[in-house]
């Protein structure tokens, strides 16, 4: 029975692995014999971090049944994190040893948030989580829009009103000037690179859920009272099921500052409606489904470039298409329906079969 | 001191116009058990009804108010029927993004048929302001109006749920969906009498925050509907009086942080605030304390 | 029932890469052989006719991104607006050297992330020189795409300093150093005021850009800036507080770094509580007079400094206004008029240049800002504009009080 539930906990991890390979060399192929446009050659990077928040988010919204509406505050403490090395001591390092500090950086300062926001937040339940996740992702973001960080010869500055009361000598840069964020930052973030963050990320959720830790969570999930009296402690793992997401969305951010020249901790880039955005990819690919996080995350990044023909409607009719989408997956109604044609499916298959006999 | 009092004043009459807003997204959530994401977005439709009626149609201003709150009951029902019934039974998370779809849906939409220019909105009430403390206090006649109507708003509220026989319904939904329906309770009819409600209240909140603040766009409803919400939570989420008291405190709070911490930095002091709250009263200031059962 | 939803999905999955390819298929001419337009390429087929005839099909491809939703989308429509207006003049009078204009615009919502799929979406229709970003944020992040194409880029609004850096990227509007810096040196050498008051808004680059050289410049020029106050674009509707802090710091001058919109807001908001000092205000203060059903008796008195004014009585703008009212039913606000401009600028350094649309992006960059520096032009934001290597222009931002409801000229 044991030896079954990990043969198929395998299998489902390898099938995904092997998708978004098959997808890293479809792109790759194209990308290289040309027949991939512009637009896509942009969208590349950004599927791969997308596709790690909502597989981050995933892990704490589907495995571990907590509803976070702040994801978006993570990945920001990770951009500019990663942004902020890159400016300052990342500067004179070779590119790829300026990366992969930044990513480990981001994926460090981000989980220490985690850790210490998921203290507050953890011992709260569904919509009050809700809003206050909402609630820290909004703090997060509004903070950073108003810091100003220099650096001279004297040291660092720091400023919460202008870049004047910073002080700077004559010789002293301003590393982030406040709603106008950091700029002229290295684009050195590759598709490739993306990908394989994907799938270390991808390595260690689906590790995590297929552990003793993560039937821990599940349990938590499912039945919390039940679980504590046969002495799993909610917190923990609650906790560290959080952490671990927050890292992730920290990484997911740090690869977002290294993909464009500019970096603002505006409402449009990590207000809550990047967390909502997160959160329609984990709910469209299927609550707890891990894969389906992948390909909605996907499917929605290009979704809204894709309908630019439609010009004032585009943003209009992706409204519907959401809305239709949730209907068709998730209405009592429609999941009958759908049940219904399978059974009709299945059994006009099994009669084909006999009269092939 | 005179400041301190006007700085009051202003979150006051701030505060009530996230009051009644809160009061639709409560009652939606007491009963139907659902975070409507879109409630801001009918707001700002019923602003629009009203600017469009009065301003180009010319109609005597209480007719454009009273065809504005027809129109957002009647938008309010449809997008029960159509976006959110059929969900009915399948996990509040499906409910929670079909609402935010049904809000994209709006703004958009509103945005194609008004165009993206800032309409300014001529004030619906006209009469001296008041002034105290020999012209130091000056409260607006839109403050009086909204707190007045704030007030009329909740009392009407609760009397119309605690008197008549639709409001015991909603009562008995919203305690035991399930006992309700065994009572022989129309569960359906009863969540889309909330729906028509709270999309009502959404109307008449529109009129009052566009005269507060004479600008109107599609985004208009979108920031005072999540202040609102976390109004709503403040006060515990599902009570109508803790929704006026969430609202008016939170407006309170955002107007004084302005004034004497930051005016920068007033957000995320209020959500501070509320997260603080929420670690020693984890259901709101009125909500209720429900017990978890194995 | 989950097999379903993957099915449903992957199905998705494949319609999404399948319109990947179609699309691509149809840039693989401007994605491989450089950016020549599909016209171009059509017509280089047929080998055997003439070099006149083979770029007769062709056309120049302008490209411009702005917000067309979203809380900003007033600014990109009156970039989109206003630019068209020009280009369906300059085609109806026969083109730039002779080949007619195409003037293609994305939805960049206003963000860094979508301007630049915005822009991406451009390059795939075959644009070869880009009139934008509307929005300041959103045009630091597309700079450095411009850059590594070396595309020639002319921002008809995006005011942030840095912008101009790359050789390729030139400015129509003023900057924030230009407008910031401008406005601290008329007030102190008007001595318009010595106590002043700030609000701007935090959240947005523009506002505080400009807020931060105003803040340097006062402080040279011995102003007192008695009380800063800002708000955020989640909070720009309630100013009671702000100025009843500022009033109560005894500022004699409001300085408001914004858009119209919000400003309408603080007049009133002022208004109200019968605060009253002056009011100063930058490029997009213009259009408060135009807001429909916005009492103009509260603007009295407000000084801006603005490039623009829909209601001025020279020709170019009375034609410029009548026709934008006539097809988009509104009144054109700066943003359309430094578009307008935008187009005209390029269409001189074209000519000037000599170039042909048959030429790559990189060597129309180079050709166009080659002339830049020879161009000279009558525009509606300025008369004999002409643009310095930085790629900054030169006209000087004027101040303007509104009296009567008008703009009166200062100086």
């Amino acid at each position: 029975m044991k030896l079954k539930y990990k043969k198929k906990s395998l299998r489902y991890a390898l099938i995904t692995y092997a998708m978004v390979l098959a997808f890293y060399m479809v792109c790759e192929v194209m990308l290289r014999s040309g027949f991939m446009s512009s637009l896509m050659k942009g969208l590349l990077v950004p599927i791969c971090y997308y596709s790690m928040l909502a597989v981050s988010l995933n892990l704490v919204v589907g495995i571990s049944g907590e509803l976070s509406l702040g994801h978006a505050g993570f990945m920001c403490i990770g951009a500019f994190a990663g942004a902020i090395f890159a400016q300052t001591a990342g500067a004179a390092l070779p590119g790829w040893a300026e990366l992969f500090i930044a990513i480990i950086l981001g994926a460090v300062i981000a989980g220490i948030f985690g850790f210490l926001i998921g203290i507050p937040v953890l011992r709260l339940r569904g919509d009050y989580l809700a809003i206050v996740t909402l609630a820290f992702g909004e703090i997060i973001k509004n903070v950073i829009n108003v810091v100003y960080l220099g650096i001279d010869s004297k040291g660092v500055h720091f400023s919460m009103k202008d870049s004047l009361s910073l002080g700077l000598e004559p010789d002293g840069v301003t590393i982030i000037k406040g709603a106008q964020g950091i700029s002229r930052l290295p684009r050195n973030a590759t598709f490739t690179l993306g990908i394989v963050l994907l799938i270390i990320a991808l390595f260690i959720v689906l590790n995590l859920i297929n552990s003793r830790h993560g039937r821990a969570i599940m349990a938590i999930r499912d039945n919390r009272i039940a679980a504590e009296s046969i002495g799993i402690s909610a917190s923990k793992y609650k906790m560290l099921a959080f952490v671990v997401a927050s890292a992730i969305a920290g990484v997911a951010g740090v690869l977002y500052s290294h993909n464009l020249s500019t970096l603002q901790s505006s409402s449009s880039n990590f207000g809550y409606n990047q967390s909502i955005m997160m959160l329609v990819f984990v709910v469209l690919g299927g609550i707890g489904n891990i894969r389906g996080s992948i390909i909605a995350a996907t499917i929605l990044t290009i979704l809204p470039e894709k309908l630019r023909f439609l010009d004032d409607y585009r943003m209009l009719i992706y409204a519907v298409v959401l809305i239709v989408m949730m209907l068709f997956n998730s209405a009592p109604a429609a999941i009958d329906f759908r049940a219904r044609m399978a059974a009709k499916f299945a059994r006009h298959r099994n009669a084909g079969e006999v009269e092939d006999e | 001191m005179s400041s301190f009092i006007s700085f009051l004043i202003n979150g006051i009459s701030l505060g009530s116009v996230y009051a009644i807003i809160a009061l639709g997204y409560t009652m939606v959530y007491g009963i139907a058990k659902m975070l409507n994401f879109a409630h801001g977005d009918v707001i700002m439709v019923g602003g629009y009804v009203v600017f469009v009626a009065s301003s180009t149609y010319g109609l005597p201003i209480w007719l454009s108010i009273v065809l504005s709150v027809v129109v957002c009951t009647v938008l309010g029902i449809t997008i029960e029927r159509i976006a959110y019934k059929p969900l009915r039974g399948a996990s509040s998370l499906s409910v929670l993004i079909t609402a935010i779809g049904v809000s994209y849906f709006l703004q958009n939409a509103a945005l194609i048929i008004f165009g993206a220019d800032t309409k300014s909105f001529n004030s619906v009430v006209d009469f001296p302001s008041i002034s105290l403390m020999g012209g130091k206090v000056i409260i607006s006649d839109e403050t009086i109006v909204t707190i007045v109507v704030c007030i009329l708003v909740m009392v009407l509220l609760t009397t119309f749920i605690n008197k008549t026989k639709t409001g015991q319904a909603m009562l008995a939904v919203s305690a035991d969906r399930g006992a309700a329906t065994l009572m022989g309770i129309n569960v359906n009819k009863t969540i889309a009498v909330t729906f028509a409600i709270g999309s009502g209240l959404a109307a008449i909140a529109g009129v009052l925050l566009c005269s507060a603040y004479p600008v109107l766009s599609s985004t208009t409803g979108s920031m005072p509907g999540i202040k609102a919400f976390t109004a709503a939570v403040f006060g515990g989420i599902g009570s109508i009086p803790g929704a006026m008291i969430g609202g008016i405190l939170l407006g309170v709070i955002e107007n004084l942080s302005k004034a004497y911490i930051s005016s920068q930095l007033s957000d995320p002091i209020v959500f501070g605030i509320l997260i603080i709250l929420l670690l020693f009263k984890p259901s709101g200031l009125m909500g209720k304390q429900i017990q978890e059962k194995v | 029932m989950k097999k379903w939803r993957l099915a449903a999905l992957t199905a998705m999955a494949a319609m999404a890469l399948a319109a990947c390819g179609g699309s691509s298929e149809e840039t693989t001419a401007a994605a491989t052989e450089g950016a020549e337009t599909e016209a171009a390429a059509e017509a280089d087929t047929e080998a055997a006719a003439e070099e006149t005839e083979a770029a007769e099909g062709a056309v120049w491809t302008f490209g411009g991104t702005g917000p067309l939703t979203g809380t900003t989308a007033i600014y990109g429509t009156a970039v989109m607006n206003g630019a068209q207006i020009a280009v369906d003049e300059i085609n109806a009078a026969g083109g730039i050297n002779g080949y007619q204009v195409n003037w293609i615009f994305e939805d960049d919502e206003a963000g860094t992330e979508t301007a630049v799929n915005a822009y991406n979406a451009l390059k795939d229709q075959g644009m070869q020189v880009m009139i934008g970003t509307t929005t300041s944020g959103s045009c630091m992040a597309v700079i450095a795409e411009t850059e590594t194409d070396n595309m020639f880029q002319i921002t008809p609004s995006g005011t942030t300093a840095d912008i101009t850096i790359p050789a390729n990227v030139y400015r129509m509007c003023f900057s924030d150093p230009a407008q910031g810096t401008k406005s601290a040196e008329f007030i102190a050498t008007h001595e318009l005021a010595t106590k002043i008051g700030v609000i701007y808004d935090s959240s947005d680059t523009y506002s505080t850009g400009i807020y931060e050289n105003f803040a340097a410049e006062a402080q040279n020029r011995g102003l007192e800036v008695v009380a800063v106050e800002s708000f955020t674009s989640e909070n720009k509707t309630d100013f009671r507080t702000q100025l009843q802090k500022i009033q109560d710091a005894g500022a004699e001058l409001v300085f408001l770094p914004f858009y119209y919109t919000e400003a309408s807001l603080v007049l009133r908001q002022a208004d109200e509580m019968g605060f009253d000092p002056l009011f100063f205000g930058c490029d997009g203060m213009d259009g408060i007079l135009t807001l429909p059903d916005f009492d103009t008796s509260l603007a009295e008195g407000l000084m801006l400094l603005t490039p623009f004014a829909a209601d001025a009585t020279d020709d170019l703008t009375v034609s410029f206004v009548t026709q934008y009212q006539e097809q988009f039913g509104e009144v054109p606000n700066q943003f359309a008029a430094d578009a307008y401009d935008c187009v005209y600028v390029l269409k001189q350094a074209i000519e000037l240049a000599g170039a042909t649309p048959d030429m790559s992006v990189s060597d129309l960059c180079d050709a166009i800002v080659a002339q830049m520096g020879n161009v000279s032009y009558d525009g509606l934001t300025g008369a004999g504009i002409q643009f310095t290597e930085d790629g900054e222009p030169n006209k000087d931002p004027k101040a303007v009080v509104i009296e009567n409801g008008a703009y009166v000229l200062m100086d």
